[in-house]
């Protein structure tokens, strides 16, 4: 390397001043007189700029201005301005029993739908875990279901649901139409119609979530394990459990989340009924938001609450999985 | 404690062998070291012995015991993988306690095991860190303890210090010895550093290409090679090979000196059938005495110090360099002409054809 002018490194060593020369030598290139040049700082703001922008007038704006209006006394069909209310929305909601009615919906649905759905779809990926013929198929196949719309979804399964010529009852061993179930017509079995369909549709998402996690433990642990002599059950419970347990529980976050939003497949197979047996907080926060009174300012502020249960609930997943990292 | 014999044992992959058929007894308390470069089958031997890889043909005996299609559960020996391949979600604690846990061992017992275990290896206070924010030299202890713990009939262990640096390896190959000279338990221990085997090894199979080269200590590999393969493997440098024609009187080396043979010797190479006389004469760089009136010339064509003695690179008349040991004073200018002796109980002849040692 050459050193035309070492005037500006006076009194370094030579070899300190090599190194620092040879590593930056490259950024140190001087411009083309008269050019401007922009500054890295500068690039990096034009660069995020537009994002910021987005993000503020979809985003944030909205955010906030919903959660201001969740303080007033607003709809958006009436030409009177937000009246600030206080507290009010807030209380009504929270003493009104049809709402708490609709979060313990939610709240049995999420439970029953997350868990049934974590157990099939990992039963599945231990079972498509192995390479078999046909294995990389299949696993095509079980995928389909998470790939359609959820309105579709609930459309056929209404049919396949229908008393007297959907195709479930007769497989099921129901073939005498006055006795058979009628999965969304009945109150006790509404619930559960749609907790079938969810799990039918998102279970793959599961399994494709504990596949990747299954097929990253390392092959070498369970031949330790065979040399350490333990069985099929405890390699299970020690090994293949905790190792896939990271992703499991964020395939669980994820789903939980989604429950707790459900709305469309609810819409799509029940309209909330029979009654109110299936009205989940999201389908009443659209009634609230979108129908009849159009009541913005209270729906406003059931949409807060469904979002701090929500980061509720994912902050202990989090926790978990911290908590699982850290050992 | 087990004596392990092999049988036969071959393994090959598709149409390739990884090991051709082997034979060996090892006895029981033995510390029997697998040495060869990489890919000659090393891995292979061991993964068959402990029953994670099957054989293709012959037979393997724990204790007079057939094993060979019993699962690696069933022949109650343990392996140390080459790179630990501890269970990396759990503490150090649980990975030594795993194999006691897998038996249903009370938890008591069990913790007190551990206790045991660890101290012997002195890792004590990492025992609740996980495996991944261990030293490579810690895992490898918390790799030894999970084997230790059971008390196997046999240790396995694959390069276990191959993943260690230099200074480590040192320590951690005398903690090893150590360990074997209390519990006294069978074990293999597959390495491709000549130096270590030479170190560990009660016995030494060498293996090259996926055969068995020699079976003998380190002192009969070093000093009687079985063929040349081994006599180039054993030792840094390894033996000096230099191709020879055998005459009345001793062996001629090229360039015209006679090196003088014993009378042992010229009998036995008489006998071997050598064809036109070549012959391939072998020996150890302390062998080579160089000396005012010795019978055989050479160049000073480089010179290592390397403090207790000086390793002479010394050129032979038709350009081949050979090794020789002289005193860490001895000055040779470089370029200069020398003269030197053989050790004459320290010469070895090999058959250049077949490639094996002439028996004397
Ligand atoms: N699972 C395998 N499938 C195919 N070839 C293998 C397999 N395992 C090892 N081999 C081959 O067998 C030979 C011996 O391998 P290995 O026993 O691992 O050698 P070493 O441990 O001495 O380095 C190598 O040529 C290697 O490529
Ligand atoms: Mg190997």
């Amino acid at each position: 390397m050459r050193y035309v002018n070492s005037s500006n490194v006076k009194g370094r060593p030579v070899s300190q001043v090599n190194a620092q020369r040879g590593l930056s030598s490259r950024q140190e290139t001087v411009p083309p007189a008269g050019r401007r040049q922009l500054s890295d700082m500068r690039i990096v703001q034009l660069f995020i700029l537009p994002t910021i922008i987005l993000l503020i007038l979809m985003n944030i704006f909205p955010l906030i201005y919903s959660l201001f209006l969740s303080f007033t006394n607003y709809s958006v069909i009436s030409s009177d301005p937000p009246v600030w209310v206080g507290l009010e929305n807030y209380t009504h909601i929270l003493s009104d029993p049809d709402f708490w009615h609709n979060f313990a919906t939610t709240g049995t649905y999420a439970l029953l739908s997350v868990s049934l759905q974590t157990i099939v779809g990992f039963a599945l990926a231990m079972l498509l875990r192995s390479k078999f013929t046909g294995s990389g198929i299949i696993t095509t196949l079980v995928l389909v279901p998470m790939m359609l719309s959820p309105i579709v979804v609930a459309v056929f399964w209404r049919l396949i649901f229908n008393p007297s010529f959907g195709i479930l009852n007769p497989i099921l061993g129901f073939t005498d139409i006055n006795t058979s179930p009628e999965w969304l017509g009945d109150p006790a079995l509404a619930l559960w119609a749609i907790v079938i369909v969810d799990v039918w549709q998102w279970s793959p998402f599961v399994m494709l979530l504990c596949l990747a996690g299954l097929s990253a433990i390392p092959e070498y642990l369970y031949e330790a394990a065979a040399i350490d002599r333990a069985s099929a059950w405890f390699q299970f419970r020690r090994i293949t459990l905790p190792q896939v347990m990271p992703l499991l529980l964020i395939a669980v976050l994820f789903r939980t989340i989604e429950a707790f939003k459900q709305f469309d497949l609810v819409q799509g197979l029940t309209f909330g009924g029979p009654g109110d047996a299936t009205e989940t907080v999201s389908v009443e926060l659209y009634r609230l938001a979108f129908q009849g009174q159009f009541e913005t300012g209270l729906s406003s502020a059931l949409a807060y609450i469904v979002l701090v249960v929500i980061i509720a609930i994912s902050n202990l997943y989090i926790r978990a999985l911290n908590r699982l990292r850290e050992g | 404690m087990a004596n392990i014999e092999l049988r036969g044992v071959e393994k090959k992959f598709g149409d390739v062998f990884a090991v051709k058929p082997l034979d060996l007894t090892i006895k029981d308390g033995e510390f029997i070291v697998l040495l060869g470069p990489s890919g000659c089958g090393k891995t292979t031997t061991l993964r068959m012995i402990s029953g994670l890889e099957a054989v293709t043909d012959g037979q393997i005996l724990l204790d007079g015991r057939d094993v060979t299609w019993l699962h690696p559960s069933e022949r109650d020996i343990a392996f140390v993988f080459q790179f630990f391949a501890l269970y990396s979600h759990m503490s150090a604690r649980d990975n030594i306690a795993f194999p006691l846990q897998a038996a249903g061992m009370a938890r008591d017992e069990v913790k007190q095991r551990v206790g045991q275990v660890a101290a012997l290896l002195r890792i004590e206070h990492i025992l609740d860190r996980k495996p991944g924010a261990l030293s490579g030299g810690d895992q490898q202890r918390v790799a030894l303890a999970r084997a230790l713990v059971r008390r196997p009939a046999a240790f396995l262990m694959d390069e276990p210090l191959g993943a260690l640096d230099a200074e480590f390896r040192e320590t951690m190959r005398a903690e090893i010895k150590k360990l074997h000279l209390a519990q006294h338990a069978t074990t293999v221990y597959v390495t491709h550093d000549q130096i270590e085997a030479m170190a560990m090894g009660d016995r030494i199979v060498i293996m090259s290409a996926a055969v068995v080269q020699q079976v003998g200590t380190p002192t009969e590999v070093y000093h009687n090679p079985a063929n040349l393969f081994v006599a180039r493997f054993i030792g840094s440098p390894g033996m000096n090979l230099v191709k020879a024609k055998v005459e009345a009187g001793g062996v001629r080396l090229p360039g015209g000196s006679l090196a003088p043979v014993s009378d042992r010797w010229r009998h036995a190479l008489e006998g071997s059938g050598l064809k036109d006389g070549s012959v391939v004469l072998g020996f150890r760089p302390e062998a080579v005495q160089v000396r005012d009136g010795g019978a055989l010339r050479a160049a000073v064509y480089a010179d290592d110090l390397h403090g207790g003695y000086t390793m002479l690179h010394l050129e032979l008349a038709d350009g081949e360099i050979i090794h020789g040991r002289a005193a860490r004073d001895a000055l040779n200018a470089l370029g200069s002409a020398v003269r030197f002796d053989l050790d004459p109980d320290m010469m070895r002849f090999f058959n250049p054809e077949t490639e094996m040692a002439i028996p004397s």
